[in-house]
């Protein structure tokens, strides 16, 4: 009976990153969203705290990364909630693919969808706060390697709430304690960079939490997904 | 006749509720057995105990002699999962979900044209499974089936949504599968004729 | 010894054995703290730095020790629960988690009750201590929310079994980046560990609040798994012949 060889380990991963992108194509709008957000909560400081440009300059690499936190935050929630409602999750773990790899997969795809816009867009909201051009791309690094730990952060806490009533306020209360080291070191250091201090420390803290998310999460999110899908 | 699938002692708690206790079953090539039981008697769970979706509070489940649960990939490879809920996007066209398939399991590409016209699905392929009617959806649930290159077939409930013609051509493609050295474990109510062994399971 | 442990982990053993540890670690609990608090409070010295306002330190320590503590039992006996599928373990969790918030709650409002004299101020992001502590205490938060958001037992135990390991992962970078972050700005001078050496007259004291908040903790976590171990086991056997027994 076996004509057909098992699909490789790639294979498996180049699929549901596949699909999901596709997913997200035909669903703008879960891309979209998040973005909005982003811009919107970025501007109620300013709103909230006054124009004055020296205060501007002083939140702004916290709130860029707060609004970016957020942003986050709301994606998180839609991670495996259309595959548990669909049954999708049912074939995923009966799939002989391992499942920790198929969950880095979705994580992957949550990162490109909803984490690396916010990381291209981020600068038009710098520039709101007057942050000077270096500290951007500094912002920018750490942004990048923040959102993918959140990512995978987010992917634990989105599996561990799948299938729950109340499930994105629950989602939170979860994954912002979790998240802090992450907004400390990336909103410090882009504050460290404007005043032309050492960066370095904060983008290794960085690298080594996203190394150590890429090695542990995905486990722990297929553990979360099999609790979840009983 | 090789034993394929046996459950020994199997209990299942939900809740508070003991939905069965100390259950035991074996499923050999070229086997079918059905489950049978009133509605909410815990037909679907057992299903889903059998295939590892559901943990079981005692007994085990084995496959080829070996527990499932410590040898999962060797199970699931070999396992393909039939439900209500059919685990495609329906946002997607029919070619790329079972694409999407050929990347988890092994699967017969080759084969790919000549499933979709047995079932009647060939001039779907490129539109959105959800502008396909329930039945049109189960049958490429059922392509799903047939394009797997799977020895035991676990279904759940497969007559629902399905017309007359629907339902002999599950029977039919049932007893192929059975035919060619497969087993098919099936929970259902209503009463079904096989040409090959069919066994009963009966849940209180 | 391993046929002790497993006597222990079914629900009639450790429901018999746990009674009979309870006034043992109640009663020593309470002397211990006694001594403490009376020591601690009349006896030892004050500080030469802070007066008379160090001596909450009697409470603080302890229960900031005992929310580390609560996390770790809570941990270990999830990783217990997760691996070797003992339902026990899984009750021990569940009751630690509501001593463990209890205590990082007491060990945060002592802080800033302390706060208040030495620093003017009922809170101070400055310290590293406290907002770890406060973090602590919304993991806690997290823990019970999930547990209360899942109907089904023995699903609950599970998740939040998981939770309870990835918090456990996240915690030491929670303190670590919040070091971090704390000694970025030269915020009000702390008390340093590492400082002059602690007076005997106020350390003991201290040792013997320690040990006697741990013995009293080691009674309640006891007296909550034994109910969670009853209402959990509320249709076995066991727990009808016991009932029936004391009503009859």
């Amino acid at each position: 009976m076996s004509a057909a060889n098992r699909p490789t380990l790639v294979a498996g991963l180049v699929a549901i990153l596949r699909r999901d992108l596709l997913l997200a194509f035909k669903r703008p709008g879960d891309v979209l969203n998040p973005l909005f957000f982003f811009a919107i909560v970025s501007t109620l400081f300013p709103l909230a705290i006054g124009p004055a440009p020296e205060q501007l300059v002083a939140i702004g690499p916290g709130v860029v990364w707060v609004a970016a936190l957020l942003a986050m935050l709301i994606s998180m929630n839609g991670m495996f909630l259309g595959d548990f409602e669909d049954g999708s999750l049912d074939q995923l773990i009966l799939s002989p693919q391992p499942l920790p790899l198929l969950a880095l997969g979705k994580t992957i795809t949550h990162w490109l969808v909803s984490g690396l816009p916010l990381v291209l867009v981020s600068p038009l909201i710098a520039v709101t706060y007057q942050m000077p051009f270096d500290t951007i791309g500094v912002m920018m690094a750490t942004l990048s390697l923040g959102t993918i730990s959140l990512s995978l952060l987010g992917s634990v806490g989105a599996a561990l709430t799948v299938g729950l009533n109340r499930g994105s306020a629950l989602l939170s209360l979860l994954v912002l304690p979790l998240a802090m080291p992450i907004l400390i070191f990336g909103a410090r250091t882009v504050a460290l960079a404007a005043s032309n201090d050492v960066v370095s420390a904060g983008i290794y803290f960085l690298a080594a939490y996203c190394v150590l998310g890429l090695s542990l999460a995905p486990f722990a999110t297929a553990a979360a997904l099999r609790i979840s899908n009983e | 006749m090789t034993e394929l699938l046996r459950g020994s002692g199997l209990t299942l708690l939900r809740g508070d509720r003991c939905l069965f206790r100390g259950l035991d079953f074996a499923l050999h090539a070229r086997e079918a057995l059905q489950v049978k039981g009133p509605n909410g008697s815990g037909k679907t769970s057992l299903l889903r105990a059998v295939a590892g979706l559901l943990d079981l509070e005692e007994g085990q489940v084995t496959w080829r002699g070996q527990p499932t649960l410590g040898h999962r990939q060797a199970y699931c490879d070999e396992l393909v999962w039939f439900a209500h809920r059919l685990g495609f996007k329906a946002d997607l066209t029919l070619v790329d979900n079972l694409r999407f398939e050929a990347g988890l399991r092994r699967t017969r590409m080759d084969r790919f044209d000549e499933v979709l016209e047995r079932l009647g699905l060939g001039r779907l392929t490129r539109l959105p499974l959800r502008s396909l009617s329930a039945g049109q959806q189960r049958r490429v649930s059922l392509a799903r089936m047939l394009l797997a290159d799977a020895r035991l077939w676990l279904m759940d409930e497969p007559f629902t949504n399905l017309d007359a013609a629907g339902q002999a051509l599950v029977l039919e493609l049932i007893d192929a599968h059975l035919a060619e050295g497969g087993a098919c474990m099936l929970a259902s109510h209503q009463p079904i004729v096989l040409q090959g062994t069919l066994k009963s399971l009966v849940l209180q | 010894m391993w046929t002790f442990f497993h006597k222990l982990a079914s629900p009639p053993h450790f429901y018999d054995i746990s009674a009979r540890f309870i006034p043992w670690f109640a009663v020593l609990g309470l002397l211990l703290i006694g001594y403490g608090t009376v020591a601690g409070l009349f006896f030892a010295p004050a500080d030469y730095q802070q007066g008379d306002a160090f001596r909450i330190i009697y409470v603080h320590v302890p229960a900031a020790y005992l929310s580390m503590m609560a996390y770790s039992i809570m941990a270990v006996s999830a990783a217990i629960g997760l691996i070797w599928r003992m339902k026990l373990a899984h009750a021990v969790a569940a009751g630690a988690a509501p001593l463990g918030a209890w205590f990082t709650f007491l060990a945060l409002a002592t802080g800033s009750i302390w706060g208040r004299p030495m620093w003017g101020t009922w809170w101070e992001w400055g310290d590293p201590r406290l907002t770890s502590e406060l973090i602590m205490l919304f993991l806690y938060f997290g823990y019970m929310a999930l547990r209360a958001a899942i109907d089904d037992t023995t699903k609950a135990d599970k998740a939040s079994a998981v939770l309870a390991l990835v918090g456990a992962v996240n915690i030491p970078i929670i303190h670590f980046s919040v070091e971090w972050w704390s000694s970025l700005h030269q915020g009000p001078t702390l008390v340093r560990e590492g400082g002059p050496a602690i007076e005997p007259a106020m350390l003991y004291p201290l040792l013997a609040m320690i040990f006697g908040f741990t013995f009293f903790f080691g009674a309640l976590l006891l007296a909550r798994v034994r109910t969670e171990v009853l209402s959990r086991e509320h249709r076995a056997r066991w727990v009808r012949n016991m009932m029936m027994g004391e009503s009859a």
